[in-house]
């Protein structure tokens, strides 16, 4: 196991360890496998609250279900009711691990301010800049840190 | 750049005007401080989309002010809500969802916003002016009081639009802001017909194409000659807001901030042109279609909700003809609209047809459509837009005619004369 350095990669051993330091919007931790949306989605006819399902049928993601998922999408779109499908999908336990955005999103973050206010239970939110955003590695395991770090393993071939 | 606030909005924060205005002030001011706004301003309006029922949290929230005591401080009027509080018990509406979608209804009626219950609150008295600074919810309805009023709105989403009401105050950010209201986008139309340039069918579809392009970013449309009806601008900008997240629109020569090219660049260049042709729009024309045969279960015809003129123009395509048994024709509109056109006796000749009316909602809002119903038509892009995934239902898209004529004939007839390339 190699350390964890700030914006580059490192190799030690048979492993890379990859990191990027997002801006930590609502702060946590979770673990999961990623998902990378390349397109925003309103979570408002685009996710469904039951199954975690992306349903937006001309979403490129349609079909896939991100509950247990860290999702990566770039922004919301469309209708101004994302906050509460999200607020609700919180409350069900069936909103994914953890969502990283590429810039600050402010519906999702209303959604989890709420979800904190109403529940005390919340998500992680982050923040990255464009061009780290698209570093993120879809499929991949992955780890959101409290201070909005976001790390993941590579073995070297 | 540090969030200041007021003496006001700090007594507020207090606790010093309750607990309802505490907890508004301490979300608006948590988003604030996310959001970057160095100050909070204040408004004279709001619209409230928030009352709309998605489930026990939406509801539990609006209890939790209306407990706390919350009052708005502005005139705000209500978005469509999760039933039509006196005619759901005519569709598929599970009665515990009416139940708990009323009692959310009810929650905004007693923080005292108005009960208009429309996606269209343009189309009531409740019309922004000009200049005026509102804190608006409904995607469709910030788009329209931005480009076709000159009103100024950022997008609100649930549950942020009625902390904006119970304090009276927004951050100072984006489209509140005169600099942030220049064109990003130039968006010009290449060799459309007049035909097709006149016709109801093209602005959802031109809509669609720019929302997916431009995302959320200041659009301007070059179309110099071309003068769209109010409700062609309403149908252009909810389809922008569905595709994409268009919030301001300019239409050079004929919406308020955009008497020329360069008043609408505020003299800066435009960070990308997008010419549209026949031929994107006939592709994006084509994704608001998902139907695979020509069966034909329901009309639907309303989102953002029918106006008075939408119903005076329906009027002559359905006198003296009838719907198909087998075909259900649903217009949604608001209690207003519905009241006026019924004033003026335009009701009668839809009863006759076979239609139905739905108001305080859509079918996007409500569980209203039984199983049986598999197959839509629409002329609204929003419907199309979002039914195969909220609804799980197919759907075609089509001019206000063709919808007629398909209810009628009982069966999917689509007319693509306009748009062959």
């Amino acid at each position: 196991m190699g350390r964890i350095n700030r914006n580059r990669k490192e190799e030690v051993d048979s492993v890379t360890e990859n990191v990027l330091r997002g801006q930590s919007v609502i702060s946590g931790s979770a673990n999961g496998r990623l998902v990378v949306s390349r397109e925003p989605l309103s979570f408002w006819g685009g996710y469904d609250l039951e199954s975690g399902e992306i349903i937006d049928r001309q979403h490129h993601l349609s079909g896939k279900v991100v509950k247990d998922c860290i999702l990566a999408v770039p922004g919301t779109k469309g209708s101004s009711t994302t906050t509460a499908v999200l607020l609700e999908a919180m409350q069900r336990g069936n909103a994914p691990l953890a969502i990283i955005t590429s810039g600050v999103d402010s519906f999702l973050a209303l959604a989890l301010v709420v979800a904190e206010e109403m529940y005390r239970k919340s998500i992680p939110l982050v923040a990255l800049k464009p061009a780290e955003y698209a570093e993120l590695p879809s499929g991949h395991e992955i780890s959101v840190e409290e201070d909005g770090r976001i790390t993941w393993i590579q073995p070297n071939r | 750049m540090k969030l200041k606030l007021s003496e006001s909005d700090s007594s507020m924060l207090a606790g010093e005007s309750g607990p309802a205005v505490q907890m508004a002030m301490s979300i608006l001011v948590r988003m604030s401080e996310i959001q970057g706004a160095e100050h909070l301003l204040s408004i004279v309006s709001s619209h409230i989309d928030s009352a709309l029922y998605i489930g026990d949290s939406t509801l539990d929230y609006a209890e939790r002010l209306v407990d706390l005591g919350a009052k708005v401080c502005v005139p705000t009027t209500l978005n469509v809500a999760g039933v039509d509080h006196h005619g759901w018990d005519r569709w598929a509406v599970p009665a515990e969802w009416a139940h708990k979608a009323r009692r959310q209804m009810l929650a905004y009626k007693a923080m005292e916003c108005k009960p208009t219950w429309t996606c269209a609150p343009y189309q009531t008295e409740e019309r922004p002016s000009f200049g005026d600074q509102i804190a608006w919810g409904e995607s469709s309805a910030v788009v329209f009081a931005n480009s076709v009023l000159g009103a100024r709105s950022e997008r609100y989403p649930d549950l942020l639009d009625i902390c904006a009401a119970i304090t009276g105050r927004v951050p100072a950010i984006g489209l509140h802001l005169a600099e942030n209201r220049a064109g990003q986008v130039l968006v010009r139309l290449k060799s459309i017909s007049w035909d097709l340039l006149g016709s109801d069918e093209f602005y959802p579809v031109l809509g669609h194409q720019i929302g997916k392009l431009a995302g959320s970013r200041v659009v301007v449309l070059d179309a110099v000659g071309v003068n769209p009806s109010e409700d062609q601008l309403k149908a252009l900008g909810a389809a922008m807001s569905s595709s994409g997240s268009v919030a301001l629109f300019h239409w050079v020569g004929l919406t308020p901030e955009a008497s020329t090219i360069q008043d609408a660049f505020k003299g800066k260049a435009p960070e990308e042109t997008i010419d549209v042709s026949l031929n994107d729009l006939a592709e994006a024309r084509n994704d608001l279609s998902s139907c695979t045969s020509d069966r034909l279960d329901m009309v639907v015809l309303g989102s953002p909700h029918f106006s008075l003129n939408e119903l005076k123009a329906l009027v002559p395509l359905i006198e003296g003809r009838r719907c198909d048994s087998k075909v259900r024709f649903l217009v949604t509109t608001g209690r207003g609209v519905k009241l006026l056109a019924e004033e003026i006796g335009l009701l009668e000749a839809l009863l006759e047809f076979g239609a139905e009316i739905t108001v305080d909602t859509c079918i996007l809002t409500t569980p209203m459509l039984s199983g049986e119903i598999r197959s839509l038509m629409t002329n609204s892009a929003k419907y199309a837009y979002y039914a195969p995934g909220l609804l799980d239902r197919e759907v075609v898209f089509g001019s206000t005619e063709a919808c007629v004529e398909s209810a009628v004939s009982g069966k999917i007839i689509k007319d693509d004369g306009l748009w062959v390339v």
